[in-house]
């Protein structure tokens, strides 16, 4: 192993079976991939080397997403394009690689950095879906919107509004844009709780599904952008 | 994306849904449509547990290598998932297309131990198959097994449409063929199962009949028609470096058992140690060669991206090319980030080299099998292990920096005394005063030393076939006894001791040495809800003791018991090569004391030599 790594984040899609796949199995599976691919991937040191790689912002078991991303090191470079197209050679139906950026040298970690995702929400529950959907336009202009949640320690009811920064119908899906990593986490399933709550209809997790559309950053001008925006592309 | 055959809600709902989506890295992709035969590949026990399993990746790449064939694969499902399938009737399914398994032409079923029986009755229930042969029809799959319990498939055998016996790689073309023939013909059931029962290697259990002596043993063991064969002599494949092997196996994205390539050099045993089924029915001993697993190490690392390798064998030291092998894969895996693993190796000279170029000595341990804790009986079961070979390889490790050693022994082996007992302890005594002597700055610390033993369960076509299975309180007391004594050694607290419950073993004593009238109390049983008994959170031993009861079976009659010495036995039908009169001078010579050297010592003329290779020409080979 050199001493210079090139650090570089890829940005990957997770969709069909592929959502029962946890995000430490799907580790595994890239870092397999990666083998595969025969790319010069960096390893630590010791009896037991493995590859260093980090998840941004991981996935709940049962959701997809097309905005994922994770963190690698590699020895030597190829152009993105090439790489992409490498990995992809290596994928299972359910999950390809969209981009691979460089990033600066002294680049914070994906999963240290991560403020924001958008979600695109489906009912698959007919008997429920209007009565929820009719209810989006109203809920952020409500002063104080209360759920239960659980915390390590306990459960307690929060106001979740200030995570919330965006949600409107788009055709008969629900999009949101919700704060997420370590200053504040919001899952979307707290948000349609707060909406079944409002439409006064019994929750339940598979009524709907849950897609991820892309995760942010707060970029120097404190505004939030795509993690893509963190490097740039290997010519 | 493939429909699923589970709905989100359930697999939402269920432990490790990855477990039953297939869609894994190499999994093989076909339309059912465009294939004459469909196959379903059983594994009955968990995915993790069924993933792991080498014969069943070989057979799998073996199969889809026919364009007229489609293999998938079908694991128990864990009991979350058996529960809501029941409730909600939803049939069994293979992993690669979610369709379900009463829907294929064939269910092949691999039996690796005992305890799995249950589950085979588990899988044939949540497919919706009748479990009893007698009552499938057409419309069902043909269900056969395989694998090292169907050397003594009697116990199952009401539950079995047929069995392969041996070494799958060889006859399956011509049972394929035959089924294609026989279904294009439109032939019954019965029909069908006749013309199997021709094929070499091809046992069908209701094409036989048997009878019972007054006191329980069998009397004769017949076909029912004159064309079908008196014996089935189990298949072997003796080009052994012309065979299919999955040069791109399976990846599963869940962390299974053996989550890493395996790669088998060799099949068979050359030592003949007397409890060990494995070393009599893989007769002869073949090697693949060097330059040929040299090239599937390499392409299979890069086929899976798996990050260790393993080599299986029964007993890799003597692989003649090992060294050769052993220093190319350090030299190759070791640029590419693989580790590499060597079970079952001797402790000497080149294999402490090896563990200490690939393991952390710090964290790796020295294991010994001796099996017995007196030469005596080491020689009564042909163990060739003596304490002289033990302390050598145990003093070079300690030198080279190793601390911790790990001893397996067996209890209840037959001649067995309280002195070979206490034989055990002493063995591992011996080795700490030995680390002990060794002066204080040469030394890495304290030394620890874990024996453990399991209880001596006889096996088939073993020398021990005839022997008495020890009773359990008898085997407890002795393992009390071990423990205490470990109590008074002088370095006790160096020391650890474990020993094996016996309730599981006096079960597989059953059904190791069992006949057709168990197949009542293994139906019974599953009907009380034994499942997944080789789990021990699952097995309920108060369950089977009822289902033996209600059935009037007698355990002892199949384990305690010594048997006489023309005993006909239930599975004296199938020929291993390897002769009962062979087997009886073995049990002859261990209750003498008499050891027997291996293959490449001297031959002993077993029977094996009849397949016409292997070890039993290598001295020919080489002048
Ligand atoms: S015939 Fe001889 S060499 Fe061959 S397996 Fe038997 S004992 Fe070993």
């Amino acid at each position: 192993m050199s001493e210079e790594t090139y650090k570089i984040r890829i940005k990957y899609v997770k969709s069909g079976v592929l959502k029962y796949i946890g995000h430490l199995d799907l580790m595994r599976f890239f870092q397999k991939a990666f083998k595969r691919a025969g790319v010069d991937v960096a390893y630590s040191q010791g009896f037991s080397p493995h590859q260093l790689m980090s998840f941004a912002a991981p996935l709940a078991l049962g959701v997809t997403s097309e905005g994922e991303y994770f963190d690698a090191e590699f020895n030597s470079l190829e152009s993105s394009e090439e790489l992409v197209r490498r990995l992809n050679e290596q994928m299972v139906d359910g999950v390809y690689v969209k981009d691979v950026i460089l990033l600066p040298e002294k680049a914070k970690k994906a999963m240290s950095i991560v403020a924001a995702s958008d979600y695109l929400i489906s009912f698959n529950n007919e008997d429920i879906k209007d009565a929820v959907l009719e209810k989006v336009p109203y809920l952020l202009k409500k002063e104080t919107i209360e759920v239960f949640r659980k915390t390590k320690k306990n459960e307690k009811v929060e106001d979740i509004k200030k995570g919330i920064y965006k949600l409107e119908l788009n055709g008969d899906k629900i999009y949101m844009f919700l704060a997420t990593g370590s200053e504040y986490n919001l899952k979307p399933e707290s948000v349609i709780e707060a909406l079944c709550k409002e439409a006064d209809v019994t929750y339940n997790r598979f009524d709907y599904q849950i897609h991820r559309v892309e995760t942010y950053y707060k970029n120097a001008n404190d505004k939030l952008v795509s993690l893509l925006e963190t490097g740039t592309k290997i010519q | 994306m493939s429909r699923l055959a589970l709905s989100d809600e359930i697999l939402m709902g269920i432990e490790k849904p990855a477990r039953y989506i297939g869609n894994e890295v190499n999994m093989v992709k076909k339309n059912p449509d465009d294939v004459d035969i469909r196959f379903a590949m059983c594994f009955p026990d968990v995915y993790e547990i069924g993933m792991s399993h080498l014969g069943i990746q070989i057979l799998y790449d073996t199969f889809n290598r026919r364009d007229d064939v489609y293999c998938e694969r079908v694991y128990s499902p864990w009991p979350d998932l058996d529960k809501v399938m029941r409730q909600k009737n939803i049939p069994l399914f293979s992993l690669e297309t979610q369709s379900p398994v009463k829907d294929f032409d064939f269910l092949g079923i691999t039996l690796q131990y005992e305890m799995c029986y249950t589950n085979i009755l588990q899988v044939l229930e949540l497919s919706q198959i009748p479990i009893y042969t007698a009552d499938r029809t057409m419309e069902d799959p043909i269900v056969i097994g395989g694998g090292p319990c169907s050397y003594n498939p009697e116990p199952i055998a009401d539950f079995f449409d047929a069995f392969y016996i041996g070494e799958g790689e060889t006859r399956y073309n011509d049972v394929f063929a035959c089924y294609k023939r026989m279904k294009a013909d439109g032939c019954s059931r019965a029909e069908l199962l006749h013309e199997l029962s021709k094929i070499p290697g091809i046992y069908v259990p209701s094409m036989y009949e048997c009878t019972y002596n007054e006191d329980g043993t069998l009397a004769s063991f017949e076909p029912i028609y004159d064309d079908v064969p008196r014996t089935v002599t189990k298949e072997v494949v003796m080009d052994f470096n012309d065979v299919h092997y999955p040069e791109k196996p399976l990846v599963p994205f869940i962390q299974v058992t053996q989550d890493r390539v395996t790669l088998e050099i060799m099949r068979g045993c050359i030592r003949g140690c007397r409890f060990c089924q494995a070393g009599m029915i893989y007769r002869p001993t073949r090697q693949k060669d060097v330059n040929l697993i040299e090239d599937y190490a390499l392409k299979m690392i890069k086929s899976t991206g798996h990050e260790e390798i393993s080599l299986s064998s029964l007993s890799s030291s003597d692989y003649e090319c090992l060294k050769e092998f052993t220093y190319f894969l350090i030299e190759e895996m070791g640029n590419q980030h693989v580790n590499i693993s060597l079970p079952s190796l001797r402790i000497d000279a080149f294999s402490l080299d090896v563990m200490k170029k690939v393991q952390d000595i710090k964290k790796s341990s020295l294991t010994f099998a001796p099996e017995a804790g007196t030469q005596r009986l080491r020689d009564v079961i042909n163990k060739g292990l003596t304490e002289e070979v033990i302390l050598n390889g145990a003093m070079q490790a300690f030198h080279g920096g190793w601390n911790k050693v790990k001893f397996y022994f067996m209890l209840g082996l037959p001649t067995e005394t309280m002195e070979d007992a206490e034989g055990i302890p002493a063995l591992c005594e011996r080795v700490a005063q030995a680390y002990y002597d060794i002066p204080k700055e040469q030394r890495n610390g304290k030394i620890s030393i874990t024996a453990s033993s399991s209880f001596f369960v006889p096996k088939p076509f073993t020398p021990f076939q005839w022997a008495a299975m020890l009773d359990p309180e008898t085997y407890i007391e002795r393992a009390h006894h071990v423990k205490d004594t470990f109590r008074q050694q002088l370095n006790a607290r160096s020391l650890r001791y474990t020993y094996h419950e016996s309730y599981v073993s006096v079960l597989e004593g059953v059904f190791a040495r069992g006949d057709r009238k168990l197949s009542k109390v293994i139906y019974d049983a599953y009907k009380s809800g034994c499942i997944f008994d080789a789990w021990t959170d699952f097995f309920d031993n108060d369950k089977w003791m009822a289902a033996f009861e209600k059935n009037g079976i007698i355990k002892e009659f199949y384990t305690t018991r010594e048997r006489g010495e023309d005993e006909l036995f239930p599975w004296d039908f199938i020929d291993i090569g390897v002769t009962k009169k062979f087997l009886l001078s073995e049990w002859n010579k261990a209750r003498k004391e008499v050891v027997t050297p291996n293959c490449r010592e001297k031959c002993s003329g077993c029977g094996a030599a009849k397949f016409g290779g292997g070890v039993c020409f290598e001295r020919q080979k080489n002048g």
